[in-house]
């Protein structure tokens, strides 16, 4: 029998980070489909940067930067009782700011994809900001919403690079099922690999699956 | 009363345009906003309901200022009170036709005016469609009431009849028309339709690269120079025939279509496709080009 924990752990964490990530996106979305700052190009290449960095290379900077011996790790750890690396709440931080594009991306272009009159017509019928993000513009981008959510979701589970940097391979804490699998492989354990990875392919493809049927209107079909 | 006098530097498709108006409007009347497109109308109404900032002006409504660059006041359009109907509608897709309606509401504002929009306008049928189903004119209807719902001062219709085809428009006429009176409504509309102008409003702003070039009675400016008739309508040039030394024109008006005799020389000035302006002083007609 396999050990589940590595799964179980993979699954929240993408819990975790997707519900963290939506609560950012949303703002940082918005704010990057109407805003004409200067900086916008800026933050959007920020925003970018994890879909080409390899993830070694983000984990490793972030290791440097959180490590106790350096003065903001030791901040950090004193002030804030935060142990971010080689501990669950380094890997949420990791991976909201890995999986950050694609939240964001999906959303930004659902806001920016919107005719600009719904926001205006909100707005000359006396309706706040908030009023009108939440109550017109959200539930008119839905299929952006559920679409970000379910890639920052699924991008999460597969993560691999910056998760072994900054978290390791510590049972039970850090050692999700990506990096089960590798370890399993490596101690030449293949029958648990494959049980890992079947099970990672199977429940991945559901969700994607999932994500194209509903967004496709293949369920609307159905019923009507 | 409302007293503008606006400077804006708008980026049009031939490049920088400034929009410079300086206009009063009456209370209780329906003007409208003539002039090409690109000549600054809907951007007029955009800085009107504080959707567009302006470079430098001054707007009053009444008593209140709306704006005032010089003193930095800026009502934001949350606090204008204006009713607005969009070129395209602006419904809100997620939303039923009462939806819409209901999502107008103040806050603590009595529903019985919901109840009494859907009657003028005819929206009992509709009430529970979603907006997407809803054809053009119904669309239209929906948005007239919606911008009605809080009970504005004044109306701004942005070309919203444009779309539609005859018989709905001349139906829409008729419903904008019955609010503006029933409401007491200080109405701004956006027209290309010289009939529609004609019937509906009581003063014309004609406009034209950012500027306003011409204001008066709809009727005067149309028949500028062209003196007093008997009678006269508006139409468009469907057919020019020669035969021998004079034309005849088939010209539609409303759904008419009317034959005319001209001279050579009239005829020369014409084409299909020209709006004209039919007259009668005696017995036979005279036709003016209306540009």
């Amino acid at each position: 029998m396999i050990d589940w924990t590595p799964l179980i752990l993979t699954f929240k964490l993408a819990f975790i980070t997707t519900i963290i990530l939506l609560i950012f996106a949303i703002p940082l979305s918005y704010w990057l489909a109407y805003t004409k700052s200067k900086i916008k190009p800026v933050i959007e290449t920020l925003v970018s940067m994890p879909l080409v960095l390899p993830p070694t290379v983000l984990g490793f900077y972030m290791l440097i930067a959180f490590s106790p011996s350096n003065s903001f790790g030791k901040w950090l750890d004193e002030w804030l009782g935060l142990r971010l690396i080689f501990s669950f709440e380094g890997l949420i931080l990791a991976s909201v700011i890995y999986s950050l594009p694609f939240m964001i991306h999906p959303l930004q272009s659902g806001f920016s994809n919107l005719s600009v009159s719904l926001k205006e017509a909100s707005y000359v019928l006396g309706k706040s900001k908030t009023t009108t993000l939440f109550r017109v513009l959200l539930p008119n981008i839905k299929t952006s919403l559920l679409t970000g959510i379910v890639l920052a979701f699924a991008h999460t589970i597969g993560e691999f690079g910056v998760v072994l940097m900054i978290g390791g391979n510590i049972s039970g804490k850090t050692k999700v099922a990506s990096i089960a699998i590798y370890d399993e492989v490596e101690s030449l354990n293949y029958a648990a690999a494959n049980t890992y990875s079947l099970i990672l392919f199977a429940i991945t493809f559901t969700i994607l699956l999932m994500v194209y049927l509903v967004n496709g209107g293949y369920f609307k079909k159905v019923i009507s | 009363m409302i007293d503008i006098s606006i400077n804006k530097i708008l980026q049009s498709a031939s490049g920088e345009m400034l929009l410079d108006i300086n206009l009063t409007i009456e209370k209780e009347k329906l003007v409208t906003l003539y002039g090409k497109s690109g000549a600054g109308k809907t951007s007029l109404l955009k800085i009107l309901a504080g959707l567009l900032p302006v470079n430098q002006g001054k707007i009053k409504v009444k008593n209140t200022t709306w704006l005032n660059t010089e003193k930095e006041i800026n009502l934001p359009p949350q606090k204008r009170n204006i009713g607005m109907v969009f070129q395209e509608y602006a419904l809100f897709p997620n939303m039923t036709v009462k939806e819409n309606l209901l999502f107008a509401l103040s806050k603590g504002q009595d529903q019985k005016i919901i109840k009494e929009l859907i009657e003028i306008i005819d929206l009992g049928d509709l009430q529970n469609r979603k907006s997407q189903t809803l054809s053009g004119g119904q669309k239209q209807r929906v948005a007239l009431a919606r911008s009605l719902v809080k009970k504005p001062k004044i109306l701004m219709l942005d070309e919203p009849l444009s779309a539609l085809d005859h018989e709905m428009r001349q139906k829409l006429q008729q419903y904008v028309l019955q609010v503006h009176k029933e409401y007491k409504l200080t109405t701004i509309l956006i027209s290309h339709d010289v009939s529609e102008i004609l019937k509906m409003s009581d003063y014309l702003f004609e406009m034209d690269q950012g500027k306003i070039i011409n204001q008066g009675q709809p009727i005067d400016i149309f028949t500028k120079n062209k003196g007093f008739a008997k009678f006269q309508f508006t139409g468009e040039v469907i057919k020019l025939v020669k035969q021998d030394f004079i034309f005849i024109i088939t010209i539609l008006i409303g759904k008419n279509l009317v034959k005319v005799v001209v001279d050579y020389d009239e005829a020369k000035k014409l084409q299909v496709g020209d709006k004209v302006l039919i007259t009668s002083k005696a017995f036979n007609p005279i036709i003016y080009k209306l540009d």
